[in-house]
């Protein structure tokens, strides 16, 4: 039988399926049921700065909004003082996680002030996790703003969150930087362990009836494996960092692929969120064996960056003549 | 041991002591008590215990009558029980209470007393109530300030277990259960040993069991009833005695001496006054005032009032009295003496002191002032050979001249007091700054301190008034800080400074704080003419902070508490200026940190800078302005309007004599359009290029203040310059059309809804509309014009109006327009629509809640009348019987109807057989067949006006009924799901031709946003603070249960075409309707500005699913349910947590959240498939007549 483990930011992992930052953690049973399906590891939903003052801010407002204004009544809402804004409840939930699975557990934070990056990282370090993911979300939007004074904030960041902890930390990166390669190597000296390739953006739509702006989640498919797949095959051996591969991770192909280019895990939500996920973490990793078995690899190690740019005959193929042979493969029909 | 003393108001100084003595609580909301209750209940959801250590069950019930009658099933099963109650509410309790003492059943019920409805309601405070209940056999203890309100929680509790007798402890509603005071804490130490537990015990003993069975609730017979109700006689005998025992025994424990009759004042007084309640507390004061002054005066403060012991009066009263004057704090009218005057003079002459005179007067009634001026009126009084009996003090009574004349200049508080008084927005927390301020400066300072907080009856615009006091002796001031008393005057809204008369409030010397628009050096030319004359002739300190601009900068968006609370502290010096910051501080810490640190950091920030943008004005040494204060009402309002509604508006209404007003409480309708408030920062403002001419905005607008108009373009003419305009696009008139849609700038309130709501978008940036907010200072004037144009443009004739599109719809005349709901309501639209449907044939019965108040509170009235008069009449009778009360107003008309039917019959040879028979048949189906009727209906008036036959007359007082009329019941979910809905049931059973529209905003809102039967599954709501824990009733499938009556669920936002039909039908339909209204309210916690877009998202879920049931369909073999809403798309958590209301229950939570969400869910799909199941049934070929009706 072969081999499926994997190590990924230092942890040993029985097999290179992991569960990425969605709602499959949300619930304790169901991260359990995942885990006895086979999952090595789950990363958890991301806990958003953002949200957390949004919340607070809201409420604050939601409460106050008409309090003590009119004769009849003190407010409009209960306020007994028993909510509680913080990450609190993340941070239970990461202690949850950590006593009902025997599998690591990563916790993800999403941010975007100094205070909250260290201040959450640290905090959810001693809630139990064995790594953190930093998602590290950020649309330009503002003209006077370079792309190097972006990528400057952003690997100071990592330095600061990095001297805050004593786990592993991972970074999730956009693919809309100039040069991937570069950026990603400042990130590990800033102090990666791991990058997560690529975060996924919720796109806006358009309704052309109402006119307006919409936001849908569409979650994806396989094809969507290609950007990182390339990009992870350019950085195998490149980078001194664990590479993880999310975005598009459907199938056993999908995740044989990820180990070829070069990838230590695979992250998958879309599929298990879709499906029954427990029979589709069971299909995934006995489809993954059987191809194994078939094609005689002992081990997912042996196939770990085996197509990668350094790796292949044609290194080529991963660059822009890339480009051209594809357009130029196309034939006219008689 | 330092005795711990605390801030506290009334209510919480009650309920802390009521919830720890208690097992078993059963409330319900009810002002001004309501908060006794909601703290119980929030208590008990943190778990807080009782003094045995087990938490309290408290359970809301659906009216105060089911609460009494929860509390009385506690009680006879041995638990420790209370409830909290006032006015209407004490009022259903009676029934109980008469069985509870009978009894013989020791409990204590908490009442906040206050007003009863009669000629009007009010929540204000006065004994009418209480004395509603002195025939009960129930002890009644009065307590006259928040010290005695928590000290007789407990006396009481204690002499009802030894006596049996049960009590009622009270306390004037608003002024003691509102006032914030400084008080000493009775500790859980302190209250174990007030209470005899084998008392507790012996109560239980008495208590039904099968263990040991007895029965209670006998019916009985002549030969014995009477024996009976004699036998309780020792109980009542040993009561005052028990109670003095109790009062003793609390002064042992606490220091705190109490007695059945205090009396205070000289020991050989001559003339004495005998008072209980707050108003006691100043008889008390200025009596000392008084004696030190050397006059022979005294008051007696009545504390047990009833049983009432001759015995203890009699021995409380100085041998030296020769007169007495009662002050009783109710009116009974048509009696010989108000009650405790009557128990005076009795007591008088059973106790054997003759030769003494009694006046008795009133005072107070519904929170009227009582001032230690009108006391020494009363005792002055006392002084003349023949005083005035019977009298009134407070009011000028130019009727029956039972007023005392009263010197408004005496005064008595001692000098040292500092006393601030400061205007505020509702919503900008001012009234919660101050609450704050207070508690600093009486918990961390020595000084003695009192907050009381005065509202205007609004509910969006509020204007409120803190009246803050305190000083180095205790503060014993149930009044007002009196005119020209202040020592500071705050002004925390700029626009204030036009209409609001502030600083008559302030002492010479005093310091004036404005939130200025302006610096200190631009600031005084800005002023009007008043503000600059008062600061100069009063020489006032002025000190201005620009607060807008610190919330802007600091995040606090409208909210100026903070910014004020801060600037107080550092002009006053009450406290060292670092320790005031410090403390303010962590008051902020302490009040926001559960709700995150982002909201602390934004509230510190606002309190650095504002000690940064905090200028005091150098005052120029004359007057400058140009500008005079606005006058409130316009000189060509109608004189009522002018003389007592604007003197109301100008918070002049306690100078109103009594001859201004009507006897019977009937007032004008139409009076909101006089009364403008000018709340708007931003209003709408048209772009006649991209309208489509939908009138959606004007279905919308929650405050009719958006209307459109299709007319003659001729009468462009004289129209204003700015005025705007287009050609109609309603094919359905003739050519030369013109258009227009108009806001009126000084009543709208800037909710953006009818913004949200246009569907007319710019094609070359979406972003704009054919309506768009715009700063309304720029438009004020113009469009106060243009509007007063449009008004002046005829409305079309209704009858050339198909009312069954939108657009058409809208042209109809609002006949409800200006209310004081809330800005972006979900109410009010349609409250509006039906008023502009029909409101021209009319009858309102309303259920007390928001709409009675946004409806029918003074001084305005939003309920308006066409161009000829007519319009809706309305009446609100109380809460619980609204539909009773709507049912007989239908009852009425049909009887009046057919009477003047079977007369007309007999007047064929005066009126014609011709025009007999078309009364008789008209067909009125449609707005020409009423119009044809009321011109027959004229005619007839007409024709026999004048005849001398008494048929005849009763004929023409009768020939408007001929005239079909349309009977509305409106209420909200309290009334219709919870404490009406018997009522209700009945009625729709009853097969009448009413219509009842309930506004379900899922929660009572009046009060606070207290669960209903309407509140959905997983909300968090007042009274279900762990989030709902069962489904929502579904009042609409009871209804269509009985077949006969036609029921639709609607929801404007979701569907207007489909609210726009089911109204018409539920009118049209010849039986009962009933209309559910999904009512987005302040109570559910998002914007409302996106509350139509919520509503969509109630639809979309499944949670709310639109339908039909026309009972007429099952006539025609068709199924009469019709679903309107389309399958669930969308799950119901994305609608949901749009909301507070949902979304803080994870936050409190997440693993209950999840579940309730979960089980809501499931809740929505059975509904859904129920109600398609039901839609899809075959129902035969006409057989299912709905024949039930008679």
């Amino acid at each position: 039988m072969p081999d499926l483990s994997t190590t990924y930011l230092g942890l040993n992992l029985k097999n290179p399926l992991v569960a990425s930052a969605s709602p499959l953690s949300k619930k304790i049973e169901r991260a359990r049921k995942l885990e006895e399906a086979g999952i090595s590891a789950i990363v958890m939903y991301s806990l958003f700065e953002e949200q957390i003052i949004q919340d607070s801010i809201e409420l604050d407002y939601y409460l106050s909004r008409g309090a003590d204004s009119i004769p009849e009544a003190r407010n409009h809402l209960p306020d007994g003082g028993l909510y509680r804004v913080s990450p609190e409840n993340y941070l239970k939930q990461v202690a949850g996680l950590k006593k009902a699975l025997q599998i690591p557990v990563i916790g993800s934070l999403n941010g975007y002030s100094r205070g909250g990056w260290t201040n959450y990282a640290h905090r959810i370090e001693e809630a139990g996790a064995d790594a953190l993911e930093l998602n590290m979300y950020y649309l330009a939007t503002d003209p006077d703003l370079s792309s190097s004074d972006i990528e400057n904030i952003q690997v100071e960041l990592v330095a600061e969150v990095k001297s805050a902890i004593r786990i592993p930390l991972a970074v999730k990166i956009s693919p809309f930087v100039t040069s991937v390669p570069n950026f990603v190597r400042r990130l590990v000296e800033a102090g990666a362990d791991g990058l997560v390739l690529f975060n996924r953006f919720y796109q806006p739509d358009f309704d052309l009836e109402e006119l307006e702006v919409v936001h849908t989640l569409d979650l994806s498919t396989s094809a969507d494996l290609r950007l990182p797949l390339r990009w992870i095959s350019i950085l195998h051996g490149k980078i001194n960092a664990d590479l993880a591969l999310t975005s598009g991770i459907h199938t056993s192909n999908d995740v044989l692929k990820a180990m070829m280019a070069g990838a230590r895990v695979a992250m998958t939500a879309s599929e298990l969120l879709l499906n029954d996920s427990v029979k589709r973490v069971e299909e995934i990793l006995s489809h993954v064996q059987t191809w194994m078995e078939e094609h005689e690899y002992e081990s997912i190690r042996q196939m770990q960056g085996s197509m990668s740019q350094k790796a292949v005959k044609d290194p080529a193929a991963f660059e822009r003549a890339n480009y051209m042979k594809v357009l130029n493969s196309f034939r006219e029909l008689p | 041991m330092k005795k711990p003393v605390i801030m506290i108001d009334g209510n919480e100084a009650t309920a802390s002591v009521a919830h720890r003595l208690s097992e078993v609580i059963a409330i319900y909301p009810i002002t001004p008590s309501s908060n006794m209750g909601e703290f119980a209940d929030e208590w008990s959801a943190k778990k807080q215990p009782n003094l045995w250590g087990t938490i309290p069950l408290v359970v809301e019930m659906q009216s105060e009558g089911g609460a009494a009658g929860a509390v009385h099933g506690a009680l006879q099963t041995g638990a420790l029980s209370t409830t909290f109650t006032a006015s209407q509410g004490l009022l259903l309790m009676i029934p109980n209470m008469y069985k509870i003492s009978g009894e013989l059943t020791s409990t204590v019920f908490h009442v906040a007393a206050r007003s009863i409805a009669a000629h009007a309601l009010s929540i204000y405070g006065d004994h009418q109530d209480v004395m509603a209940c002195r025939q009960t056999g129930w002890a009644l203890l009065s307590s006259g300030g928040v010290q005695e309100a928590h000290d007789f929680a407990a006396i009481a509790q204690m002499a009802t277990l030894k006596s049996r007798v049960p009590f009622l402890h009270f306390f004037e509603g608003f002024r003691t259960s509102h006032e914030v005071a400084k008080i000493f804490q009775l500790t859980d130490e302190e209250l174990r040993q007030l209470i005899d537990e084998d008392l507790i015990r012996a109560h239980r003993a008495r208590a039904l069991s099968p263990e040991h069975p007895v029965l209670r609730g006998s019916a009985q017979n002549p030969d014995v009833y009477f024996q009976m109700r004699e036998a309780v006689n020792p109980y009542y005998e040993a009561t005052p005695g028990i109670v003095q025992e109790a009062m003793d025994k609390f002064a042992q424990v606490t220091g705190r001496q109490y007695n059945l009759f205090d009396y205070v004042g000289d020991p050989k007084a001559e003339r004495v006054m005998v008072i209980m309640g707050s108003g006691a507390e100043t008889a008390e004061e200025t009596v000392k005032y008084l004696t030190e002054k050397g006059e022979k005066v005294g008051v007696i403060r009545v504390r047990l009032y009833r049983p009432f012991s001759l015995e203890h009066f009699i021995k409380a009263l100085p041998k030296s009295v020769k007169s007495i004057a009662v002050l009783d704090r109710t009116k009974e009218p048509g009696t010989s003496g108000e009650p405790l005057y009557l128990d005076v003079i009795n007591a008088l002459v059973e106790g054997n002191r003759p030769g003494i005179k009694v006046i008795g007067g009133r005072y107070g009634l519904s929170s009227k002032e009582y001032t230690p001026a009108m006391v020494k009126a009363s005792l002055d009084e006392l002084k003349k050979a023949a005083p005035k009996n019977h009298f009134t003090v407070g009011i000028n009574d130019d009727v029956s001249h039972t007023s005392l004349e009263v010197d408004e200049t005496f005064k008595i508080e001692p000098e040292e007091t500092v006393r601030c008084v400061f205007f505020g927005l509702g919503s900008d927390g001012t009234v919660g700054a101050n609450k704050n301020s207070i508690k600093i400066i009486g918990e961390e300072t020595d000084n003695f301190a009192q907050g009381y907080f005065v509202y205007d009856s609004k509910k969006s615009g509020t204007v409120t008034v803190s009246h803050l006091r305190f000083g180095s002796k205790p503060i014993r001031a149930p009044y007002l800080i009196e005119l020209n008393e202040a020592n500071f005057v705050a002004c925390h809204q700029y626009s204030f400074l036009e209409r609001v008369d502030m600083l008559k409030y302030a002492k010479p010397g005093g310091i004036f704080l404005l939130n200025s628009l302006y610096g200190p050096d631009e600031i005084w030319d800005q002023l009007p003419v008043e503000v600059q004359k008062d600061i100069l002739e009063k020489k006032l300190k002025f000190w201005v902070i620009n607060g807008y601009e610190v919330a802007e900068k600091t995040g606090m968006g409208g909210r100026m508490n903070t910014i004020m609370q801060t600037a107080f502290f550092a002009i006053s010096g009450i406290l060292p200026r670092e320790a005031a910051i410090a403390e303010i501080k962590h008051a902020i810490e302490k009040t926001y940190g559960k709700r995150g640190e982002a909201v602390v950091k934004k509230n510190f920030a606002a309190v650095d800078q504002t000690l940064e943008n905090l200028h005091e004005v150098k005052v120029p040494a004359k007057i400058t302005s140009k500008v005079t204060r606005r006058q409130s009402v316009p000189a060509e309002a109608p004189e009522f309007v002018r003389n007592v509604l604007g003197e109301i508006i100008d918070a002049n209404g306690d100078n109103i004599p009594v001859s201004a007003f009507p006897v019977d409480g009937t007032f004008p309708t139409a009076t909101t359009q006089w009364e403008k408030r000018n709340l708007a920062l931003e209003i709408p403002e048209w772009v006649p290029d991209l309208c489509i001419q939908c009138g959606k905005c004007v279905m919308v607008c929650p405050h009719a203040v958006i209307r459109h108009k299709v007319y003659d373009e001729k009468l462009l003419a004289n129209a204003p310059e700015a005025f705007k305009h287009m050609p109609s696009k309603f094919k359905e008139f003739s050519q030369g059309m013109a258009y227009t849609v108009q806001v009126a700038p000084e009543d709208c309130t800037g909710c953006t809804l009818c913004v949200e709501v246009c569907p007319a978008k710019d094609k070359t940036q979406v972003g704009r509309k054919a309506l768009n907010m715009a700063p309304q200072p720029p438009l004020r004037e113009q469009e106060n014009k243009n509007w007063d144009f449009f008004m002046s443009i005829p409305d079309l004739d209704r009858s050339l109006i198909n009312p069954s599109t939108i657009k058409n719809s809208q042209l109809l005349r609002p006949l409800f327009e200006f209310s004081g709901a809330c800005a972006g309501c979900g109410e009010t639209p349609y409250v509006k629509l039906v008023s502009q449907l029909f409101g021209d044939r009319a009858i309102v019965a309303n259920a007390t809640g928001c709409s009675s108040i946004y409806g029918g509170n003074l001084p305005t009235t939003p309920w308006a009348q066409d161009a000829n008069g007519r319009g809706p009449a309305w009446s609100n009778s109380l809460f619980e019987d609204n539909a009773e009360f709507g049912l007989g107003m239908r009852l009425t008309l049909d009887k009046h109807s057919e009477y003047a039917r079977e007369l007309i019959a007999s007047f064929e040879n005066e009126l014609g057989k011709e025009f007999v028979a078309a009364v008789l048949n008209a067909d009125q189906s449609n707005e020409a067949g009423i119009a044809a009727q009321r011109e027959r209906v004229a005619e007839l008036k007409n024709k026999l006006g004048k005849s001398s036959n008494s048929r005849a007359k009763d004929l023409v007082s009768l020939a408007d009924s001929l005239v079909k009329k349309s009977v509305w019941i409106m209420g909200g979910d309290g009334w219709a799901y919870d404490i009406g809905y018997g009522g209700l049931d009945h009625v729709l059973a009853s097969g009448r031709n009413v219509n009842i529209l309930v506004l379900d905003t899922e929660v009572y809102s009046n009060t606070g946003g207290q669960a209903s039967k309407a509140t959905p599954r997983a909300a968090v709501a007042k009274f279900a603070m762990g989030g709902k824990g069962m489904p929502k009733k579904d009042m609409g499938l009871i209804a269509m249960s009985y077949g006969y009556v036609y029921v639709a669920r609607v929801a404007m936002g979701a569907n207007d075409q489909q609210t726009l039909r089911a109204i018409l039908e539920a009118e049209a339909y010849d039986g009962p309707s009933l209309i559910i209204a999904y009512s987005h309210c302040i109570a559910h916690g998002y914007d409302l500005a996106k509350g139509l877009d919520q509503q969509k998202l109630a639809v979309q879920s499944g949670y709310w699913p639109l339908y039909r049931y026309d009972p007429r369909l099952a006539d025609e073999g068709k199924n009469p349910l019709i679903m309107e809403s389309k399958e669930p798309s969308i799950p119901l958590s994305q609608y949901a947590y749009n909301e507070t209301r949902y979304k803080m229950l994870i936050q409190m939570d997440e693993a209950r959240a999840q579940k309730l969400m979960e089980e809501a869910q499931h809740d929505a799909k059975s509904r859904w498939t129920l109600y398609q199941q039901m839609a899809a049934m075959h129902y035969g070929n006409g057989n299912g007549k709905n024949g039930n009706k008679e």
